[in-house]
């Protein structure tokens, strides 16, 4: 059966976009379909390995988007469960879950087909394969971002992040800085009032649009602040703050990033196939625990090392960001070093600077620039063994 | 005995493992030298139509003379073959099935002087079977190597048993190490598999175990005595001393023993062909009637040959190994299907995940199973990577081809067979072994 297929589209739509073919301009966009539908027919050449391990980049990629999605499924039905709360209203989990997703998905699709479009014409334009890497960024934008981020902001954010910060450095593989952390970084220094405050992080109108539904009222108790909004002005209470809340993920936050349980379900996922790096995971949690502690320890109102560790964007950037095999350490030495270093240094941006409450992002930003130097020191310390055994 | 241990690296369990048995295969009718399985310049001396005896030279090495590539067989000069610019792509030689041999002083190395050896081998023919590292080419023979590192072990996939080829012949295997080790100022090292029965002087044996690259003799140099930049030293395949030793004893004799093996033989078992001779004649009746079609690889699957049919068994080649060729084969959604029949040893495929890629037999094909992109998964090349070195900074260094930067992470140590494993588990389908094979090419240029 596949076959068949496939003997139908190498056959008749091949030619088409093959060279010399009618849309020969546009090769790119269709072997990119292509590879998706079918495994490419393509053999090992006369020389070099005659057999090759089925894994590729299509697969890794496809397992970090599989691991996002108890993240995602988890957010949008909080995204739902948020709104309730604020209006004073209970229509069930599943309502609750379609208002999220409505919620989710014009961000997804807007996230996509901007970054993709951008990739697409770029490889044709360079005449070379579509690589995945955008699958995955796509993926993660909507989910960094809060619910209340206006589409065209994400549109202009996706665009910048995928050229500005990937594309000229040469494409998937290529670049310094993680692009979706780029997309969160130009929506918060271009649009602040957007990316934090008390009133983004829950959606009070209706699913596609903020526009206010007749009729609904908030509640007068309901804040839409959270907590580390608090910890930044100081006003935060680590033993009255239900932790196990923040852990289950039912607190106001950016879509994908609330719920703790979600994302290490997703952090096994990565683990087991091995995906993510081991090294860079614990590490960043070592440090953002050790940091933390220390802290706790001079501060009453700081939080405690679990609160930091379920609060904010911390867990999903210590899961799905900081390990990027592309943006991180590639040594496996360098990885505890860069995932410690990320850890620690979220914790001090979080706690010491209050212009950002979140500061995994900007730890994170940070760990990519420097992440080249530690591989650097740690690539010399090698050479710099076989130089002294010349000299010995 | 010395030993070491390797953890990293990969064992690819192939089907149409040899049995230890000998295939019967007719003797070659005539067989083809081809330069660039010595990676130099060749000056030929024979024209079409000449009578050659085993032994008489057919080509050498421009740059150095003394290097002579002489034919395995007796008879005519069919065909001096040539490409683009006149490269001479093979000679051909017709065998008269005699085996008339030049005649060959047998060689005491107890009493002989290095030099004697050395011009003896040289005569002989079976210098080219020496190589040296740095830059992974024929040995040069106005050098004295710090060492010479001898490996008995081919863990290749479908590779040979060395031992199991070496049956009758530890005489020769003892005289050429014997002489080998007049050559140099410090150790010939060899090294051989856990359990060896193999018995040997003038010698320091050392103990490999682990998986491929086990084999390899780059892997072996770097842990039991690292080169280091300036120095020299010389490598040679146990499989390959047994014809150096026939020489040194006065028989030009160049048979080797190989393995017909792979998922389209019948019955993979061991071979005795002679350099040069055709596939064809090799695999006569020897492979599965398949319906698709069938990849003839002349070596492994690792740094084999896609030779084809016509090709001809290469000079150092220790297997002929043929798989489907797998280009009809269609798997749709290859991202995100379960991975339980595709071999890989990611965990991102059911395969991988419960180590079936270790505990099965697998029936490869040569796809390449996916597009080729810029390096994203990191650590994967370490993982069957078993030196002190880091692939991946070597590889981007050969790859802009900085000369300092290449010499500073172990150039010198590595042949491009190091990197197949690389290249087999890379996500990205990076063709590393052509890379640094290009590199260690144009780097010899440059320094010398």
């Amino acid at each position: 059966m596949s076959n068949k297929i496939n003997n139908f589209i190498e056959e008749k739509i091949d030619p088409l976009f093959a060279k010399g073919g009618k849309y020969e301009k546009l090769w790119s966009v269709y072997d990119s379909f292509h590879t998706f539908l079918f495994v490419p027919r393509h053999t090992a050449g006369r020389k070099g390995v005659q057999v090759h391990d089925s894994v590729d980049s299509k697969r890794v990629i496809s397992m970090v988007i599989l691991a996002l999605v108890p993240a995602l499924l988890f957010g949008c039905w909080n995204v739902g469960y948020q709104h309730d709360l604020a209006l004073g209203i209970n229509d069930g989990w599943f309502m609750q879950f379609l208002y999220g997703f409505g919620a989710f998905l014009p961000k997804m699709v807007v996230a996509y087909v901007v970054g993709l479009g951008i990739e697409m014409a770029i490889a044709a334009y360079k005449h070379e394969e579509v690589a995945e890497g955008f699958l995955a960024t796509g993926f993660l934008i909507p989910l960094i971002v809060p619910v209340n981020t206006p589409l065209w902001m994400i549109a202009v954010a996706t665009a910048f992040s995928v050229i500005f910060a990937k594309e000229i450095f040469g494409g998937t593989g290529m670049n310094i800085f993680n692009p979706a952390l780029i997309a969160r970084a130009f929506l918060f220094f271009a649009y602040p009032k957007a990316m934090s405050g008390d009133q983004v992080f829950v959606r009070t109108g209706s699913a596609l649009c903020d526009s206010p539904i007749e009729g609904a009222q908030v509640v007068d108790t309901f804040t839409g602040a959270t907590p580390l909004a608090e910890v930044a002005a100081g006003t935060f209470n680590p033993s009255a703050y239900d932790t196990m809340q923040a852990f289950i993920g039912t607190i106001p936050g950016s879509i994908g990033e609330t719920s703790t349980l979600a994302i290490l379900i997703g952090a096994v996922i990565l683990l087991v196939t091995k995906v993510a790096s081991w090294r860079i995971m614990l590490s960043v949690f070592a440090g953002g625990a050790v940091m933390s502690a220390i802290i706790a320890a001079f501060s009453e109102s700081a939080p405690t090392v679990a609160q930091q560790i379920c609060l904010g964007g911390f867990a999903f950037g210590a899961v799905f960001m900081a390990t990027d095999p592309v943006t991180g350490c590639r040594t496996n030495t360098g990885k505890y070093i860069y995932g410690a270093f990320i850890g620690v240094m979220a914790i001090i941006i979080r706690m010491f600077n209050t212009g950002y409450p979140e500061g995994m992002m900007m730890a994170i930003l940070l760990g990519n620039a420097v992440a080249p130097l530690i591989d650097y020191y740690v690539v010399d310390a090698n050479i710099n063994k076989r130089a002294k055994r010349v000299k010995a | 005995m010395a030993s070491f241990k390797l953890k990293k690296g990969l064992n690819i369990n192939l089907a149409g493992k040899p049995e230890q048995k000998y295939l019967s295969v007719k003797e070659a009718d005539k067989v083809t030298l081809v330069p660039d399985d010595f990676g130099l310049t060749p000056k030929v001396v024979v024209k079409a139509g000449e009578t050659v005896k085993v032994g008489d030279t057919i080509f050498f090495d421009k740059n150095r003379p003394e290097i002579k590539i002489v034919s395995p067989v007796s008879g005519t000069v069919e065909d001096v073959v040539r490409g683009d610019r006149r490269k001479v792509l093979g000679v051909v030689i017709c065998n008269d099935g005699k085996g008339t041999s030049v005649e060959l002083p047998a060689v005491n190395p107890a009493s002989a002087k290095a030099e004697e050896i050395k011009s003896a081998m040289l005569n002989a023919g079976v210098w080219p079977l020496l190589k040296q590292r740095p830059y992974n080419v024929v040995a040069n023979p106005e050098v004295q190597p710090r060492d010479i590192f001898v490996t008995a072990i081919d863990s290749a996939p479908l590779a040979p048993d060395f031992e199991f080829a070496a049956q009758g012949q530890e005489k020769e295997l003892q005289l050429a190490i014997s002489a080998l080790a007049k050559l140099t100022s410090g150790k010939v090292y060899v090294s051989v598999k856990t359990g060896s029965k193999l018995q040997l002087k003038d010698c320091e044996m050392v103990t490999v175990e682990g998986p491929h690259p086990a084999g390899n003799i780059s892997v072996q140099i770097n842990h039991i005595k690292p080169l280091n930049k300036g120095e020299q030293v010389w490598a040679a395949s146990a499989f390959d001393l047994l014809i150096v030793g026939r020489a040194l004893a006065g028989k030009a004799d160049f048979t080797r023993v190989i393995t017909v093996a792979g998922s389209e033989i019948v019955a993979p078992g061991y071979a005795k062909v002679l350099p040069g001779q055709s596939l064809a004649s090799v695999l006569a009746g020897k492979m599965v009637q398949a319906e698709g079609k069938q990849r003839v690889i002349a070596g492994n699957v690792l740094t084999g040959t896609n030779a084809g049919i016509n090709g001809v068994v290469g000079y150092f080649d220790n297997t002929v190994t043929v798989i489907p060729e797998g280009d009809d084969t269609d798997e749709m959604f290859g991202w995100i299907t379960p991975g339980m029949n595709r071999y890989s040893t990611n965990n991102t495929g059911l395969a991988g995940l419960f180590g079936l890629f270790k505990s099965k037999a697998w029936n490869l094909d040569a796809r390449i199973k996916g597009g080729e992109r810029a390096l994203i998964v990191s650590g994967e090349w370490d993982k069957v990577f078993p030196m002190d070195i880091y692939p991946e900074y070597l590889y981007k260094a050969a790859l802009a081809f900085d000369i300092d930067r290449m010499e500073a992470l172990g150039i010198y140590e590595v042949a491009p067979e190091d990197f197949a494993l690389c290249e087999f588990v890379c996500t990205s389908k990076t063709p590393v072994q052509q890379v640094i094979a290009d590199a260690l090419v144009k780097l010899r240029k440059e320094m010398e």
